[in-house]
């Protein structure tokens, strides 16, 4: 669908370097990456606004690298919407349409009936109907993004490009819009491609995905695989593991050595092979990162008999208030952890600084990278 | 207040009846706006390109655009008529195609053009500035080509920046005099028509004529403060300009 090959951009102050990525068809892929990774000139390239130097760009097997944005067919809703101020709701979303009658080929075969049909559909999708005469200062921020996705959808795009669409939103109005853009991308089979921050939207949302950072791709996949195994550790760090480290791996990588502390690996079939370098004869020493959720430690002040096969004391360093759960940092050697616990394991432990307890985790619950 | 209190009616009717006084004055008025017609012509496009691009060397355009701004009126003349005579190859090129600038209303014109050009480009600048490029950037995903987009969003966003630009350059044009009496002293606009009665005749005799001409002028400047005190009173509301421009675009200005 998009297909994105060895795409070098430098717009404004962005630079994304030899990205390569791969959309299917009805997919609602997320593009995930911190403030500043390039995500929105990623989209904007696909649009054709930030220029190319190198690589290629194809919607749908056409190569649209050379095309001006008007003849790309990709819609975009930007995290500021974008409205046009001078225009009512309805002369915002009926804009592209005259487009639409002159172009030739695939837009052009539409008739005036499926427009005023997909115009209706739509209106009556994003709950539109009532707000057709407003001038788009008179509306809320969910009521102008729905605005906005109705003209970029009404042109009938290949792709529809979406820019943060929950960030900008009042927390109340997230899971409102959330549920709305699922029930449009299945509702229209369109192609999205969200970028977001947020890798909690991306779980929520996104079938497909990828993470970006410092203009480049570091890791694609299925977002709940990008979760649970984290290839680098940007990405472990991003999508929420606290405790990443550098570790040696032995026995064909079931064991760990990091800072002080042994821990135990499922068997390898389970994990990405890493590359193995140059060990001494018999035993593969292998150098990478390793990875533990912070809900993942169970913390006792007796060791527990279970099937945990990681446990070793830790000295409490701090405990600090999240709301809802209680965040322990831990010292265990030179290794420093972090465990989630609910407020009321603090008091049952009798959590504080200085406290020694006990540290247990499964093997399965170690990610290697 | 002098000024406008000073002639006695009967003195000013009068005035309005010197054919030599109406002339002046609708020359004044005439170049003024020929001035802000190639200013809205050649300016538009200029104000679009500083506002969207950068490129080396801007600083020193907008410096060049401001000159006429900052140098004395007289200099402006001379230097126009350095490049319009016959000894510069501007001038020859003129000269040939059978414009000449010294004494005629072409040369008028020139002249208000240079000076009132600067405030249209600015003002209209700075409404450009002022529309996101991010609308014109949808405005091409959704399928319009550069040119629909800048008709369709671009323009009417700035258009009322584009008018007061307008007026601001027909003000400036109408209160020229040291440029154009170096350039043109015939044909008579009406500040040198002024200055002439007062050298021959007089105080007296110039005040009617001034009496017509800050008529003239103070409206202008009356209509370009209305559309200001509208445009702030609209930006709390609507940043980037409304559509409120069409009703006074129909004002008879442009």
């Amino acid at each position: 669908m998009i297909s994105i090959r060895n795409l070098s951009v430098d717009f404004d102050d962005f630079h994304l370097r030899e990205v390569d990525l791969e959309v299917e068809a009805g997919d609602f892929f997320v593009l995930l990456g911190p403030t500043g990774a390039g995500k929105t000139v990623l989209l904007e390239a696909v649009t054709g606004i930030a220029p190319v130097t190198a690589g290629s760009i194809r919607i749908s097997g056409k190569e649209i690298t050379a095309l001006p944005p008007e003849k790309r067919h990709a819609g975009i809703v930007y995290q500021d919407y974008a409205l046009f101020p001078h225009l009512s709701v309805e002369e915002n979303i009926r804009f592209g349409l005259k487009y639409m009658r002159q172009a030739g080929g695939a837009a052009g075969r539409h008739e005036q009936r499926d427009i005023e049909e997909r115009f209706d559909f739509l209106a009556a999708e994003l709950a539109l109907h009532s707000l057709l005469h407003r001038m788009p200062e008179t509306l809320s921020g969910g009521e102008m993004q729905r605005t906005a996705l109705a003209r970029a959808l009404i042109t009938d795009p290949e792709v529809l490009l979406l820019d943060e669409p929950l960030s900008a939103l009042d927390p109340a109005f997230r899971e409102e819009i959330r549920r709305m853009l699922k029930r449009l991308h299945a509702d229209t089979g369109k192609t999205f491609l969200m970028v977001t921050h947020d890798f909690s939207e991306a779980l929520s949302l996104g079938g497909r995905g990828a993470v970006i950072n410092n203009g480049r791709i570091e890791q694609t996949g299925k977002i709940a695989e990008i979760f649970r195994k984290p290839t680098s550790p940007f990405v472990a760090g991003f999508v929420g593991m606290k405790n990443v480290l550098e570790a040696e791996f032995f026995e064909s990588g079931t064991l760990a050595r990091t800072g002080g502390l042994e821990l135990r690996l499922a068997s390898l079939e389970d994990r990405p092979a890493g590359p193995p370098s140059s060990g001494a004869s018999g035993e593969t020493v292998e150098h990478g990162f390793l990875a533990v959720r912070p809900e993942d430690i169970v913390l006792s002040t007796e060791p527990i008999r279970s099937s945990m096969r990681n446990s070793f004391t830790a000295r409490v360093q701090a405990v600090i208030d999240r709301g809802m759960a209680c965040e322990v940092l831990l010292g265990a050697g030179s290794t420093k952890l972090t465990a989630h616990v609910t407020r009321g394991s603090v008091l049952d432990l009798e959590l504080h600084e200085g406290k020694e307890i006990w540290c247990s985790f499964k093997a399965t619950a170690v990610h290697r990278f | 207040m002098e000024m406008m209190t000073a002639p006695e009616p009967e003195m000013l009717a009068q005035t309005l009846r010197d054919r030599e006084v109406v002339k002046a004055i609708w020359l004044s008025i005439s170049t003024a706006g020929a001035a802000a017609g190639l200013s809205f012509l050649f300016g538009t496009p200029l104000a679009y390109l500083l506002s969207r691009t950068s490129f080396p060397g801007k600083r020193v355009v907008e410096s060049i655009i401001d000159l006429p701004i900052v140098i004395p009126h007289p200099v402006i003349g001379i230097a126009i008529l350095s490049v319009a005579g016959r000894n510069h190859w501007l001038g020859a090129l003129m000269q040939e195609a059978g414009i000449h600038i010294m004494g005629s209303v072409g040369g008028i014109i020139t002249v208000l053009t240079f000076v009132g050009l600067p405030l249209y480009v600015n003002a209209a600048k700075a409404g450009f500035e002022a529309v996101g490029p991010r609308l014109e950037r949808v405005s091409r995903t959704l399928g319009a080509p550069p040119a629909a987009t800048f008709f369709r969003i671009t323009f009417p966003l700035a258009r009322r920046s584009m008018l007061v630009g307008i007026v601001m350059c027909i003000a400036r044009a109408v209160s020229e005099f040291g440029a154009v009496v170096i350039v043109a002293y015939h044909p008579m606009i009406a500040p040198v028509l002024i200055f002439e009665r007062y050298e021959a005749f007089g105080l007296k005799y110039s005040q009617p004529v001034a009496f017509w001409l800050i008529a003239v002028s103070l409206s202008l400047f009356l209509l370009l403060r209305t559309l200001t005190v509208r445009e702030e009173k609209q930006g709390k509301r609507r940043p980037g300009g409304g559509p409120a421009g069409s009703e006074l675009a129909g004002s008879g200005l442009s």
